[in-house]
C-alpha cells in the first residue's frame, strides 16, 4: 500500500484546526498558548458562530493571536481588552465577544478593566492564560509569580514581604455577582485540553444565552521564561502552579462551588 | 426637527451627539464637562435612537471602549477634561495608529496637575503636537460658541469617517459651562448593523462572513511595514491640510494689526477688535477653527499686510509658536494670555495690543515668553 492510499478522509484521525491560519505560530515550542488558541478556534468552528464572533487580542506573547486565529479580531492596548470587549458587546449585543489575555495583561496593568467588566456582568468570554510570568518582555515577575519563583525582576525569588503574594484574581472575580461562570483549567495533556475545551464551549454557550460574564483561567507554562525544557516546565507546573492555582470549577451557573 | 433652545455648551454637545446618530458614548465624570454624561444619562438616548451610554470606571477604560466600538465601525464619542485627557492619550495614540474613527472632546481646565476647574487653553500643545506617543496628529476643531459645540459634533464624525482617524473637539470650561441660544440640527438616523457591515466591510471587525478576516491593530513588528503605516498616516494629514482647513477672518481686509485667537479667546478678542476700531486702530482677528490643520498660509499672507500680530490665548504661550512659524519672522509676534483660570477682558486684550504691538511698532525681535505674560 502506498502512503497516498492511506491519506484519505476516512482514515483521518486528526486534522489542523479549521479556523487556525497557516501562519507558523510565533510561540516557543512547548508553550501552551498554541493549544489554547486551537481549542478556542475549535469551539467557534463547531458551534458555527464564526460569522458572529469578534475576538480581542491583548499585549503579551499572544498579541499576534490575530495572525493565527482566522476570525475578526481587534488588538487592545495592554490590559484594556475587557473595556474594548465591553463596548463591542454593548453595541453588538447579538455577537460572541471574547478576550484572550495573559496574567500581566489581565491581573496587573488591566486589573481595573477586568474587575469592572466582571462586575458589570458584561456578556463576554474572558480567556485568561496564566503562566506566572511576563513571557513577552523576557520573563519578568507577574502578579501571579509564585513565592520564591525566580524571574528577571525577582532574581532572588519572589519575596512575599516586599513583593506581595501571588494574586488569585480568578477567585476574586468569582465573588462578583455579575460573573456567571468561573473555571480554572490547563491544556498541557490531552485529558486536560479536552476538559478545557468543554469549559470554553460552556462559556460561549453562556454568551448565547446572555448569561453574562464567563471567565476561564488556563494555568499554563512558559518554558522560556521559566528557563526549563517544555517537559520540565509541565512537571514543574503540575507540582507548583496547580498547588497554588488548583484546577476545577469555581463558579457554575452563577453559584460559587463550596 | 431643528429646534432653538437655551443650553449649556456641554449639554448642546451631548444633544448633538444623539442627533448626529452616534451609536455610543463612554465617559467618566470630571469638572467642567460632567454635564455631558449627566445629560446623556438623563436623556436616555437608548430609548430615542438606540444609542448606548455607559459610565466607565476611568478615562482609560472609556477611551478603550471607544477603541472597541470604533473597531466595529460604530460612531462613538468620549469626552473629558484635561487630567482625564492625559489618561486617554495612550488610547488616542492607538486609535490613530490603528486608523479608527472616533470623536474625543476636551473641555479644557487649567493645569498642570490637578490644576483648577476654571477655563483654560493650556492643552493646545497636547492637542496639536501629539500628546500621546508616536508619529500621529489629531484633526482638532475649536468651538467658540454653544452653537459650535453643537455643530462641530457632526462635522467631527464626518471627518473621523472620511479619514478613519480620531478627531478632537478642543473646547474649554467657558464654552462648556456658558448658556447660549443654540439651533439644534435635525435627528440623523443611526446606521443599522447591516448598513455598517455593508459600508465598512473592508476594515471593520463585525464577524468574518464571506470575506477574509478583518484585523484592527497598530502593531507592525517589521520596520518597513511600520514605516509604511506612518507614511499612510502622514498622507492623511497632508490631505486634511489641503481639503479640511477651517478658519475665520474678521475685519482683516484693511487691518494693520492682527489678533490670532481660537475658542473663547476668539470671542473676547472679537470684542477687543471692536473696541480698537472705535479708537481708530485698524485691528483684525484671525480665528483658527481647526488647530490642526493650522491656517499657516492665511497667516503668512496677512503678515505682508499687518505691522504686528498678537496671539491671545488662555495659557502661558503655546499657539504663539505656531503663529511665529507661520509668519516666518516677517512681522513681530507677541503673546498675551492669562492662566490659572482667569479670563482676560476685551479691554485687557486691547491694552496688550497697544502695549506689546503698536507701541513697539519697529521692534523686529521677539521678547521672551516670561515677559509676555501679563
Ligand atoms: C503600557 C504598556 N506597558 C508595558 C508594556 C510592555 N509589555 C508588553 S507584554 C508585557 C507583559 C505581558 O505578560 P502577560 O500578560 O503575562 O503575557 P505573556 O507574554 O506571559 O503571555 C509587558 C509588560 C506595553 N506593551 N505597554
Ligand atoms: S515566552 Fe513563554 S509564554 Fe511566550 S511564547 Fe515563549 S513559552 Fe510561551
Ligand atoms: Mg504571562
Amino acid at each position: 500500500m502506498e502512503i497516498l492510499d492511506i491519506i484519505q478522509p476516512e482514515n483521518q484521525v486528526f486534522c489542523k484546526t479549521k479556523l487556525m491560519t497557516d501562519t507558523a505560530l510565533s510561540y516557543c515550542p512547548g508553550c501552551g498558548h498554541g493549544t489554547a488558541h486551537n481549542l478556542t478556534m475549535e469551539v467557534i468552528d463547531e458551534m458555527g458562530i464564526l460569522e458572529d464572533t469578534i475576538g480581542v487580542a491583548p499585549v503579551g506573547c499572544s498579541v499576534l493571536a490575530y495572525d493565527f486565529m482566522n476570525i475578526d479580531m481587534t488588538q487592545a492596548a495592554h490590559g484594556r481588552a475587557p473595556a474594548v470587549a465591553t463596548a463591542i458587546a454593548r453595541t453588538w449585543p447579538e455577537k460572541y465577544v471574547f478576550t484572550y489575555q495573559g496574567d500581566g495583561d489581565l491581573a496587573a496593568i488591566g486589573t481595573a478593566e477586568t474587575i469592572h467588566a466582571c462586575n458589570r456582568g458584561e456578556n463576554i468570554v474572558i480567556i485568561f492564560v496564566n503562566n506566572g510570568i511576563y513571557g513577552m518582555t523576557g520573563g519578568q515577575m507577574a502578579p501571579t509569580t509564585l513565592e520564591g519563583m525566580i524571574s528577571s525582576t525577582s532574581p532572588y525569588g519572589r519575596e512575599i514581604k516586599s513583593m506581595g503574594s501571588p494574586l488569585k484574581i480568578t477567585e476574586l472575580v468569582a465573588n462578583l455577582p455579575g460573573v456567571y461562570y468561573v473555571t480554572r483549567q490547563s491544556v498541557h495533556t490531552h485529558k486536560h485540553a479536552r476538559k478545557a475545551k468543554k469549559a470554553i464551549q460552556k462559556a460561549f454557550e453562556n454568551t448565547r444565552l446572555k448569561q453574562g460574564l464567563s471567565f476561564i483561567e488556563i494555568v499554563s507554562n512558559c518554558n522560556s521564561g521559566w528557563k526549563m525544557t517544555p517537559n520540565e516546565s509541565n512537571i514543574w507546573m503540575e507540582e507548583n502552579m496547580f498547588k497554588y492555582f488548583p484546577l476545577g470549577d469555581i463558579k457554575v451557573d452563577g453559584k460559587l462551588k463550596q | 426637527m431643528s429646534e432653538l433652545k437655551l443650553m449649556k455648551g456641554n449639554e448642546a454637545l451631548a444633544e448633538a451627539a444623539i442627533r448626529a446618530g452616534a451609536d455610543a458614548y463612554f465617559g467618566y465624570p470630571i469638572t467642567p464637562q460632567s454635564e455631558v454624561i449627566e445629560y446623556l444619562m438623563t436623556e436616555q438616548p437608548e430609548k430615542r435612537t438606540g444609542m448606548v451610554v455607559l459610565q466607565a470606571e476611568s478615562e482609560i477604560a472609556a477611551i478603550n471602549m471607544v477603541y472597541g466600538a470604533a473597531s466595529t465601525g460604530k460612531k462613538v464619542m468620549t469626552s473629558s477634561s484635561s487630567p482625564g485627557i492625559s489618561l486617554k492619550l495612550e488610547g488616542i495614540s492607538y486609535l490613530a495608529g490603528a486608523e479608527l474613527p472616533a470623536v474625543i472632546v476636551n473641555v479644557v481646565r487649567g493645569g498642570p496637575g490637578l490644576g483648577t476647574i476654571q477655563p483654560s487653553q493650556a492643552d493646545y500643545f497636547q492637542s496639536v503636537k501629539g500628546g500621546g506617543h508616536g508619529d500621529y496628529k489629531l484633526y482638532v476643531l475649536a468651538p467658540a460658541s454653544v452653537q459650535e459645540m453643537s455643530d462641530f459634533v457632526e462635522d467631527a464624525f464626518n471627518i473621523a469617517f472620511k479619514y478613519r482617524a480620531p478627531v478632537l473637539i478642543l473646547s474649554d470650561g467657558l464654552i462648556g459651562q456658558m448658556m447660549e441660544k443654540v439651533n439644534l440640527k435635525d435627528q440623523l438616523p443611526r446606521l443599522t448593523n447591516d448598513e455598517i457591515i455593508e459600508k465598512y466591510d473592508s476594515w471593520a471587525v463585525t464577524g468574518r462572513k464571506n470575506r477574509r478576516r478583518n484585523i484592527i491593530t497598530s502593531l507592525d513588528l517589521q520596520s518597513e511595514k511600520m514605516e509604511a503605516r506612518v507614511h499612510r498616516l502622514m498622507k492623511k494629514y497632508e490631505q486634511m491640510e489641503k481639503e479640511d482647513l477651517r478658519y475665520e477672518k474678521i475685519l482683516c481686509d484693511d487691518a494693520e494689526y492682527l489678533i490670532v485667537a481660537y475658542g473663547s479667546s476668539a470671542r473676547i478678542s472679537q470684542k477687543a477688535v471692536e473696541l480698537a476700531r472705535k479708537k481708530g486702530i485698524k485691528a483684525g482677528l484671525l480665528r483658527p477653527i481647526t488647530l490642526f490643520p493650522y491656517p499657516k498660509q492665511p497667516l503668512f499672507e496677512l503678515a505682508d499686510q499687518v505691522k504686528g500680530i498678537l496671539s491671545v490665548e488662555l495659557n502661558a504661550g503655546q499657539m504663539v509658536e505656531d503663529v511665529k512659524l507661520s509668519v516666518e519672522h516677517k512681522v513681530p509676534v507677541e503673546h498675551f494670555g492669562r492662566t490659572g483660570g482667569i479670563i482676560h477682558t476685551p479691554e485687557e486684550v486691547l491694552e496688550a495690543l497697544e502695549q506689546k504691538i503698536i507701541k513697539n511698532g519697529n521692534l523686529r525681535y521677539h521678547t521672551t515668553r516670561e515677559s509676555s505674560i501679563l
